[in-house]
């Protein structure tokens, strides 16, 4: 059963990382971008948590409170020093 | 083993393979949410759920496969940093796009920060207003 888990989980993040990498690359402004990395990273912790479960192991709880920090510390550098560089407002 | 132990193994196994399957779906519902929705706003809201029930459900799957009770604080504290980090995070950046506009007024119910930026934006034009009467004056 944990085979099967394993696989669907896996197709089910691999779409996942997937369309968090197309917004990081098509959204239109700095904060998209930013959103879409904090999924990303989101993504690669229930990652890691999936690895811990189905391996019956605790060496990637450390990584997973790390990826969390590194978010937030991330979004919340690049929210305070967003500026408004376009001509056009409300285009998003 | 006793067939009994098997039979609560079977179904704890089950209960977890239940939340990782349903944690990994809050993943790829971020995901489709982050390519389909239309504006920053939405997006964030799309955006919290891998963060906090996503997270917590394969914490959960964690515990319930290592069958030891020492793990469940750990896991805890864990989690509740996320909880207390994800609201900062998503404070910040939307507010960043609020001030920024990028977001669809049209698709706004109430916008009750639209009254405060006002009354800001009109108290500080009173107080450049006294300043410059203030040097004409002196």
């Amino acid at each position: 059963m944990m085979e099967l888990v394993l696989s669907v989980t896996a197709v089910a993040l691999a779409f996942a990382a997937a369309g968090a990498i197309i917004r990081i690359a098509r959204g239109p402004s700095l904060l998209d971008r930013v959103l879409a990395a904090d999924v990303l990273l989101a993504i690669l912790g229930a990652a890691l948590c999936i690895d811990m479960a189905v391996n019956r192991h605790l060496n990637n709880l450390m990584l997973v409170v790390a990826v969390s920090v590194i978010g937030f510390i991330g979004s919340v550098t690049v929210a305070r020093f967003v500026a408004d560089r376009r001509e056009q407002p409300s285009e998003s | 083993m006793s067939p009994e132990q098997n039979a609560v193994d079977t179904v704890i196994d089950a209960v977890s393979a239940v939340f990782m399957v349903v944690g990994a779906l809050m993943s790829l519902a971020a995901a489709i949410g982050l390519l389909r929705f239309p504006d920053l706003m939405s997006r964030m809201h799309a955006a919290t759920k891998p963060q906090v029930l996503g997270l917590f459900l394969l914490l959960a799957a964690v515990g319930l496969q290592l069958r030891t009770w020492w793990v469940w604080p750990v896991l805890l504290v864990a989690w509740i940093l996320q909880l207390l980090t994800v609201p900062v995070s998503a404070h910040m950046v939307g507010r960043a796009g609020y001030r920024t506009k990028h977001l669809h007024k049209e698709l706004l119910s109430t916008d009750e920060l639209e009254a405060v930026v006002v009354k800001a934006a009109k108290a500080a034009r009173d107080l450049e207003d006294d300043d410059g009467g203030n040097r004409t004056a002196g």
